[in-house]
């Protein structure tokens, strides 16, 4: 079912991890990408994926709800690990008709997906502990020093909470729609292509006319609140940076100097 | 054409903190042409078990039979089930997408491969059931009606599937009461003239009263009360509880016989409440007359 889609979901739950700073988990969400680059030996994945762990522990968070946000793009993955696998060349270590496979190929193929389920698995710790309205408020405090530049920065954050709250809003909208089509004899499974592209066009007319029905009503609310942008605006709860953030802190730059070191064993 | 319903059960999100237990062991039985009214509270589960018995959700156990059809076996194919039973959505004006109200009413027939002649004459047979002038607004555009008007066409679109079963879900909810009672007085008729078993969700105690020749009372996804209209709501207290009220005028007289038990308070409708009140105030005034 299309609810089952986990993406940038968020994992209720009282951790230390939940309870750290955004602009931290931001912060190391970042690191922790770029460093999946710097790594290039067993050693270096075998640390990151240790230390991935360990964290998702810490998180509360189980593994097998994070495993389910992978299976979208586990045809990425497996793409990946078939392409590389028989596109490297090196030393052939199996060879068969027009298929070869080399120790370099199939070297390269298991690095590149395991960096992409580390990536994605890494990334979603960071919007599965982290509520909506605290990302972006982290978000916000990230970009102010660009306020200078003439960037938005409340702008940006606000588009950015109101654009994630309203993803599973529409996500249970496009259910019903499918749903009360499906009631009227709609099949969405079966037939050409053109046929199912068609099928939508039921779907997609509602689910559009819906979408537009909830941002007017929005914007009549916010109005009606008067809202008029951030200059001035304070909030309910200011995020801070505690101990524990400084803590996570002194962590990540540690983890980031041995990731580095593992380039040199 | 009967319903069977046997020990469902129904689990949202199975596995994660935010679980739902949305329908607990339900099992009834509806016979070939009966009304039935369900109520329940926000959340009781209404419109999850109403989507069961159309396959468009899946029991995670138990059956259900229609027609003699066990609709959860597996592979079963989902048409012929959607031509027995139409389900009209809460709000189903959502659903409307064609250019003209005729297009949108032949979209449900048309899933069915009913085509030519026949469609024409069904979508305008349904339109016209629903209380709406065919020749008036077959080409308008849906988005251009009233709201009373949209549910009445987004109505007919399932009506126009011919199914046996009609099972409405809050279908007048949002209107105002002269829309409410005229659609009321359609699915009246519908029962009658076209032998339509019908399931009917409402928060109206009144219109359930009038109408159902049963009630299903579901409270936190479990089957309470399953019972004729009378005997359901003279279980005042019990159906408070659980966030429910009774007809309007068995309120007052449930009110009147905490007063004074003297007076029958199990009423419920308008005419014997009405000679109830009016012999009391005789006797009253006869008695006040002899002391
Ligand atoms: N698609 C869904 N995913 C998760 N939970 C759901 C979903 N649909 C319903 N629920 C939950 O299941 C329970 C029953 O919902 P349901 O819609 O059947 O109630 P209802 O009796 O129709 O209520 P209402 O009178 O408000 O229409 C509720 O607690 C609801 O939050
Ligand atoms: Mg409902």
């Amino acid at each position: 079912m299309i609810r089952d889609i986990t993406l940038g979901q968020y994992f209720p739950g009282n951790s230390k991890v939940h309870k750290l700073d955004a602009r931290t988990k931001i912060i190391a969400t970042i690191m922790f990408i770029v460093e999946l680059f710097i790594v290039n030996n067993f050693y270096g994945f075998a640390l990151a994926t240790a230390t991935m762990f360990m964290i998702i522990k810490v998180s509360k968070v189980p593994v097998r709800f994070m495993v389910k946000g992978l299976k979208p793009i586990f045809i990425i993955i497996i793409f990946t690990f078939v392409i590389n696998v028989f596109m490297v060349d090196g030393t052939i270590l199996f060879h068969w008709k027009f298929i070869t496979i080399s120790y370099e190929g199939l070297y390269r193929a298991f690095f590149m997906a395991a960096r992409l389920i580390l990536l994605i698995l890494g990334s979603s710790i960071l919007t599965l502990t982290t509520k909506p309205l605290s990302l972006t408020d982290g978000i916000e405090k990230l970009l102010r020093p660009l306020n200078k530049i003439g960037l938005p920065s409340h702008e940006i954050a606000m588009m950015m909470t109101i654009a994630l709250r309203f993803i599973p809003t529409l996500l249970e909208e496009t259910d019903k729609i499918m749903k009360a089509q499906q009631a009227r004899g709609a099949d969405f499974e079966s037939g050409s292509v053109i046929h199912r592209a068609k099928s939508l066009i039921p779907i997609l007319v509602p689910l559009f006319i819906s979408a537009f029905r909830i941002a007017q009503d929005l914007a009549m609310a916010m109005e009606a609140r008067c809202y008029k942008g951030g200059k001035g605006r304070t909030r309910m709860n200011e995020i801070k940076f505690t101990r524990s953030d400084i803590y996570a802190s002194v962590f990540l730059a540690a983890f980031l100097a041995m990731i580095i070191g593992t380039r040199y064993i | 054409m009967s319903i069977e319903v046997k020990n469902i059960n129904h689990i949202y999100a199975e596995g994660l903190p935010f679980e739902t237990v949305a329908l607990n062991d339900i099992s009834f039985n509806i016979d070939d042409g009966k009304f039935v009214g369900i109520i329940g509270h926000t959340g009781s589960g209404k419109s999850t078990l109403l989507q069961h018995l159309n396959g468009l959700l899946k029991p995670k156990s138990g059956s259900i039979t229609v027609d003699g059809v066990d609709i959860t076996a597996p592979g079963k194919k989902m048409t012929e089930i959607r031509k027995k039973v139409g389900l009209v959505f809460q709000y189903p004006e959502y659903q409307l997408f064609e250019e003209t109200v005729e297009k949108d009413v032949a979209f449900g027939p048309k899933n069915l491969g009913m085509q030519g002649e026949e469609l024409e004459a069904t979508v305008k047979e349904a339109i016209e059931l629903v209380g709406l002038d065919f020749e008036e607004i077959k080409e308008r555009s849906p988005f251009d009606l009233s709201g009373g008007q949209k549910r009445r066409v987004a109505i007919a679109g399932v009506i126009a599937m011919k199914p046996k079963i009609l099972i409405l879900d809050e279908p007048t909810a949002g209107l105002d009461p002269k829309a409410h009672r005229e659609l009321l007085s359609t699915i009246k008729k519908l029962h009658k003239n076209e032998k339509l078993t019908i399931l009917f969700v409402s928060h109206n105690m009144d219109d359930i009263m009038e109408m159902a020749d049963s009630v299903m009372v579901l409270e936190n996804g479990t089957l309470v009360m399953n019972d004729s209209p009378e005997r359901v709501f003279s279980r005042w207290e019990e159906l408070e509880k659980i966030g429910l009220n009774v007809p309007q005028i068995t309120e007052l007289m449930k009110k009147l016989e905490k007063k004074d038990s003297s007076i029958e308070g199990n009423v419920f409708d308008m005419e014997k409440a009405a000679s109830i009140i009016k012999n009391y105030i005789n006797s009253k005034e006869s008695k006040a007359q002899n002391d």
